[in-house]
């Protein structure tokens, strides 16, 4: 996997090297070997149609770990029922496949269920130097593991099952370095939404990024986990960090990761997963961690954001004329005016959850946020623990009752309102501080409005009752 | 999957930026266990108002892009959720191919494998292209793909590159998976190598 080379490569490079079965072409094709997937109740019913339709058998059913998390409900108490007749279809499908074709579930009542990207790391089933591909654009998030991962749709679902291969073409290598201190209160998810505003949201289209510096050395793998995630907002098809000290305690209590002389073996090769001195990056972008502040969108693209103390940017002050009517068209949608204060807009909801941010740091700093204080009373709040691992852990810190006493609805895991395909859906009009990656239009329901930002800016509005200014609440709070 | 070879078809301009498969695709079609019904789906909340008649306002909805077989569209493309049914939703709808200057990376492969030809062209060719095809005398294209070539409907032409495997798999509209599994005896002494150099993998 790691053999020696001549010319210095990148940490990408090194990941295709070792999964590249042959070349297909001139032109960077390649058929790549996938070590593991993870497959959920959404994407993958016609995948599974598929092979049986052709009577084709899934290569290698222990490389697929199946995890129901996109459409079940997340009602306090837990029950395996699904209101939904299309989601309940779907769930049941998805159990019978994965029984037919030897496949594991997380069914909704598994103790280790939740939302694919939480779960598959918290159980060591992510491992840095793999190749991972799945069907979901989050598929990113391992990453922060040193694994390169990244989301395929049902067609290459069906491809991977029967042949645990993919046709791939070659990306281009971003390098992405993030230099300095973060201030207080400002976190992993203000990084990357800061990255995603300057490139914008295509700015990585193409790319894979390598994301490096002092402030990403010194993010916790949780952290970092929110900025591989959120990277496939700016296009990025990939987004990775080289393996640490970190990264190895993360995983060295995790259930499936190696364990005794085998584990003694991985991570020599893992001390090996880093870009070669000199490896070529097509693109570096640069960010300096000390100048970012909380970041809030205000449109319905993630590249639409400002710092908390800016304003709703004016759509005349734009000379391209194409970005003009976009900007336009989201402040419609938004019904927000140029030049408002971003702190100044009120909110009718707050939702911390989704595999961006719902794992128990998340839950840790909205928590500290919140300590004796409560939610506006016309705010409707709600917590959507990552995986029912991260709820039970809560609920063990205290955390549970924390929320709970400032006014949160404390529910069970899943995917929840970062897209609405369960029954926990915003009406039209309702405007949402929401930790998810997406404020595209009707993301979170029809007509509804969707600001994104960090799990502790959204506690610090759902107090205020609108965007506020996570820095404003008290800053010994914030550093203990 | 049909080939695609040379189509003539009406174009319809669609030239936002960043328009996601959320709003190509809305979440409540996304209940189904196959791929049937997904023509009803497409740019639902932009194609019908709330009280479900078509919103005529919509260039789906006008004559003659009502018909369209080709959409010429803004950049990013298909950003956001990777679910296919997108793809699906737009082929059931007619769309053969979508001209623009990029697409998402998720969005390009789906594509490819429900033979949807996506052309890639510079953002002034995509807007001369929008231009023409915004006006109803000359909405009418024609695509030629074995000989990668756009003509408009005064006749002008534009070539495009496109890589020769997915050209390929478009004329032919061949089943990838049955040209991998050809590769079996490969993949599987790969396989053996890499759990041998890796075997905490296997
Ligand atoms: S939490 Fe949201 S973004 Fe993440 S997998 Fe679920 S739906 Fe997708």
């Amino acid at each position: 996997m790691f053999e020696d080379a001549k010319e210095p490569r990148t940490l990408y490079d090194k990941h295709i090297d070792s999964h590249t079965i042959r070349e297909l072409d001139e032109h960077g094709h390649v058929l790549l070997y996938i070590d593991r997937q993870v497959a959920n109740e959404y994407t993958s019913p016609q995948a599974f149609s598929g092979l049986r339709e052709a009577g084709r058998k899934v290569r290698r059913p222990s490389a697929t770990l199946g995890v129901v998390d996109h459409v079940n409900p997340t009602s306090p108490s837990r029950t395996a029922a699904v209101a939904d007749a299309g989601g309940a279809r779907q769930v049941s499908y998805f159990g019978q496949n994965c029984a037919e074709f030897g496949i594991e579930l997380f069914d909704i009542l598994d103790g280790r269920q939740g939302i694919e990207h939480v779960v598959a790391p918290e159980q060591g089933f992510i491992l840095p130097g793999m190749v991972i591909a799945a069907g979901d654009s989050h598929t990113t998030t391992y990453g922060a593991l040193g694994a390169f991962g990244f989301g395929i749709g049902t067609s290459e679902i069906e491809h991977l099952l029967a042949t645990q291969t993919l046709v791939y073409k070659k990306l281009k290598a971003m390098r992405v370095v993030v230099d300095g201190a973060l201030a207080p209160a400002v976190t992993s998810k203000d990084v990357i939404m800061a990255l995603i505003g300057r490139i914008g949201a295509s700015g990585a289209s193409g790319y894979a990024i390598e994301f490096c510096g002092s402030a990403i050395d010194a993010m916790s793998v949780e952290a970092r986990m929110t900025i591989c995630n959120m990277a496939v907002e700016a296009g990025a098809r990939g987004a990775f960090m080289a393996p640490d000290d970190k990264v190895y305690a993360y995983l060295a209590d995790k259930p499936r990761a190696p364990k005794g002389e085998m584990w003694t073996r991985a991570l020599a090769q893992w001390r090996e997963l880093y870009s070669d001195p000199g490896a070529h990056f097509d693109r570096v972008v640069t960010l300096d961690a000390a100048e970012l502040g909380p970041m809030v969108t205000w449109g319905t693209s993630p590249d639409q954001v400002v710092s908390i103390d800016g304003s709703v940017p004016d759509p005349q002050k734009e000379p391209d004329l194409l970005k003009r009517g976009d900007m336009q068209r989201a402040l419609r949608y938004m019904a927000l005016e140029p030049g408002t204060r971003l702190d100044t807009i009120p909110i009718t909801h707050a939702f911390i959850g989704s595999c961006t941010n719902s794992r128990i740091e998340d839950l840790r700093s909205a928590a500290r946020v919140l300590r004796g204080r409560a939610v506006a009373g016309h705010v409707r709040a709600m917590i959507v623990p990552g995986s029912t691992l991260v709820k039970r852990q809560a609920e063990e810190e205290g955390l549970a009752q924390q929320f709970i006493d400032a006014g949160f609805e404390w529910r069970q895991s899943g995917c929840s309102m970062c897209l609405a395909m369960n029954d926990d859906v915003l009406a039209p009009g309702d405007r949402c501080a929401s930790s998810t990656n997406r404020n595209f239009e009707g993301r979170q329901g029809a007509g509804a409005r969707t600001h994104l930002m960090s799990p502790a800016m959204v506690a610090a509005a759902a107090i205020a009752g609108r965007l506020a200014d996570v820095r404003e609440e008290d800053r010994a709070d914030l550093e203990d | 999957m049909e080939p695609f070879t040379n189509v003539r078809g009406v174009a319809a301009p669609m030239l936002s930026a960043n328009i996601d498969t959320d709003v190509i695709m809305p979440k409540q079609f996304l209940k189904g266990i196959d791929r049937s019904g997904l023509d009803s789906g497409v740019f639902h909340d932009l194609r019908f108002l709330p009280d479900g008649r078509k919103n005529p306002d919509f260039v789906l909805n006008r004559a003659p892009w009502c018909d369209a077989k080709f959409l010429v569209v803004g950049p990013n493309f298909g950003c956001g959720s990777s679910r296919e049914h997108a793809v699906w939703g737009l082929r059931q709808l007619g769309i053969r191919a979508l001209i623009g200057s990029s697409f998402a990376g998720i969005f390009f492969d789906n594509c490819k494998r429900n033979g949807v030809l996506l052309i890639e062209l510079t953002q002034e060719q995509v807007g001369d292209v929008g231009k023409a095809v915004s006006e109803e005398s000359t909405a009418l294209i024609e695509i030629d793909l074995p000989a990668q070539k756009i003509s408009l409907a005064d006749g002008a032409t534009l070539g495009f590159a496109i890589d020769d495997l997915r050209k390929d798999a478009l004329v032919s509209g061949l089943d990838a998976i049955g040209g991998t599994l050809k590769l079996s005896d490969e993949i599987e002494q790969f396989e053996r190598r890499h759990f041998a150099a890796h075997p905490w993998l296997s």
